[in-house]
């Protein structure tokens, strides 16, 4: 089969350009790209390389300046933000550094709501946010406001959130960006197990630890994909891990 | 190895092979291990230079076994190893100095030279993510390890990161 016909997500000739006030800001840069079907890419960069617009784009955030996406083969171009919205929904789910959890709604709620908007049965919707929540390790948050968790578990509430409606695609932009470094090997540990499980995943992150847990990591340098690599976890030429843990006199 | 065999000793009288095994089980099989050879080299170097004293113990039906303590010397030499801080960890000059004489070679293009290094830490930085989240979870000490192993390993991709942003900027 070819990538087309695998491809969850696919772009081509991706641009963007910020213009506000000042000289405009070329942030992506044609863009193509593919990711099939359970990969787990990772887009690494340093700020301001034009990761995060790179996602919002191919999540229909906003809108490229030219350039196309598809989603499962289908083009995205001629969608409205209606559409859009209902895709992040049910082909896309999302997590963003800052959580955006509904403040004023229950942990539960929170991760019903998407389920519910996008009509599944109040019954069914409990039962999968029930399933989530339990494997997230936060049984027993469900009442809970979301100001009352920790950022981690802020981050696992929208986790669970962003895959209630089973999205083939998860996209995480910066998801352990306001966490510590225990809250990112949770972020890590989970979205492996996801993975693992053949949940296509897209992250952004500028946390080389973090993009080491996908098995396929882009470059990305002043708006364009400097260098895209399979990570086959093979002993690599050289030295490796047990001299990179040696203990030195 | 000098010093951390003197520090399992600080702990009472051993021998070679008791070491080898406390160092096992601290670290986890994560850390390279040193051979038993290596330990019992190291071992005979310290009772030379008389941080240790050793004393043979019969065994029936096997070789003798020799077991080593602390001398008062070798107190003092580990006390001095905790009341001095550890060097700083080295920058990789290695690498540094392809990427640096590079242009003047013209064997190598920088951005490349930079690229095949970043997917070799990034290899590198997967399996110790492996390491991690494997069968050393309940130990804390080799976490810790490795958890320092990523974090500077980090740092050195950081590090690509600058020279990459730098370099491809026009002089």
């Amino acid at each position: 089969m070819s990538d087309a016909h695998t491809a969850v997500l696919r772009a081509e000739g991706l641009v963007k350009t910020h213009r506000g006030e000042g000289a405009p800001a070329h942030a992506v840069r044609g863009v193509d790209l593919c990711v099939r079907r359970g990969e787990f890419v990772a887009v690494t960069g340093p700020s301001g390389a034009g990761k995060s617009t790179l996602l919002h784009l191919l999540g229909g955030l906003q809108r490229p300046d030219s350039g196309s996406i598809w989603l499962d083969g289908e083009r995205t171009d001629a969608y409205s933000e209606a559409r859009w919205a209902v895709e992040r929904r049910r082909r896309i789910g999302i997590v963003f550094q800052f959580f955006n959890l509904v403040s004023n709604l229950s942990v539960a709620d929170n991760v019903e709501l998407p389920a519910l908007l996008a009509g599944v049965p109040a019954k069914r919707a409990r039962a999968e946010r029930a399933e989530l929540l339990a494997e997230l390790g936060l049984a027993g948050k469900e009442r809970s406001m979301p100001g009352e968790l920790s950022g981690g578990e802020q981050q696992r509430v929208a986790l669970a959130r962003a895959l209630v409606n089973r999205p083939p695609l998860l996209l995480a932009d910066e998801p352990a960006g306001s966490l510590d470094s225990k809250g990112t090997r949770e972020v890590m540990r989970l979205l492996s197990r996801f993975h693992q499980r053949g949940q296509t995943i897209l992250l952004v992150t500028h946390d080389a630890r973090l993009a080491s847990a996908a098995d396929r990591v882009i470059s990305f340098f002043d708006g364009r994909i400097a260098d895209d690599v399979e990570l086959d976890g093979a002993p690599s030429p050289g030295a490796g891990v047990p001299a990179v843990l040696e203990l030195r006199d | 190895m000098r010093l951390p065999l003197l520090a399992l000793l600080a702990r009472g009288p051993a021998h070679g092979y008791e070491l080898k095994q406390d160092l096992e089980q601290l670290l986890g099989a994560a850390y390279p291990q040193p051979n038993i050879g290596q330990i019992y080299v190291t071992l005979g170097r310290l009772e030379k230079s008389g941080l240790i004293e050793g004393e043979e113990v019969e065994q029936s039906s096997r070789p003798n076994k020799k077991i080593y303590r602390l001398t008062a010397a070798g107190q003092e030499a580990l006390s001095a190893w905790y009341e001095e801080t550890s060097d700083e960890p080295r920058v990789r000059d290695e690498f540094f100095m392809k990427l640096a004489l590079a242009p003047q070679t013209g064997l190598a293009d920088q951005i490349v030279l930079i690229n095949r290094q970043r997917r070799h830490y990034l290899n590198t930085m997967r399996n110790l993510s492996k390491l991690a989240t494997a069968d050393h979870r309940d130990n804390r000490i080799a976490q810790l390890l490795i958890e320092g192993a990523m974090l500077h390993l980090q740092a050195d991709l950081d590090w690509l990161e600058r020279c990459q942003e730098e370099l491809e900027k026009p002089e």
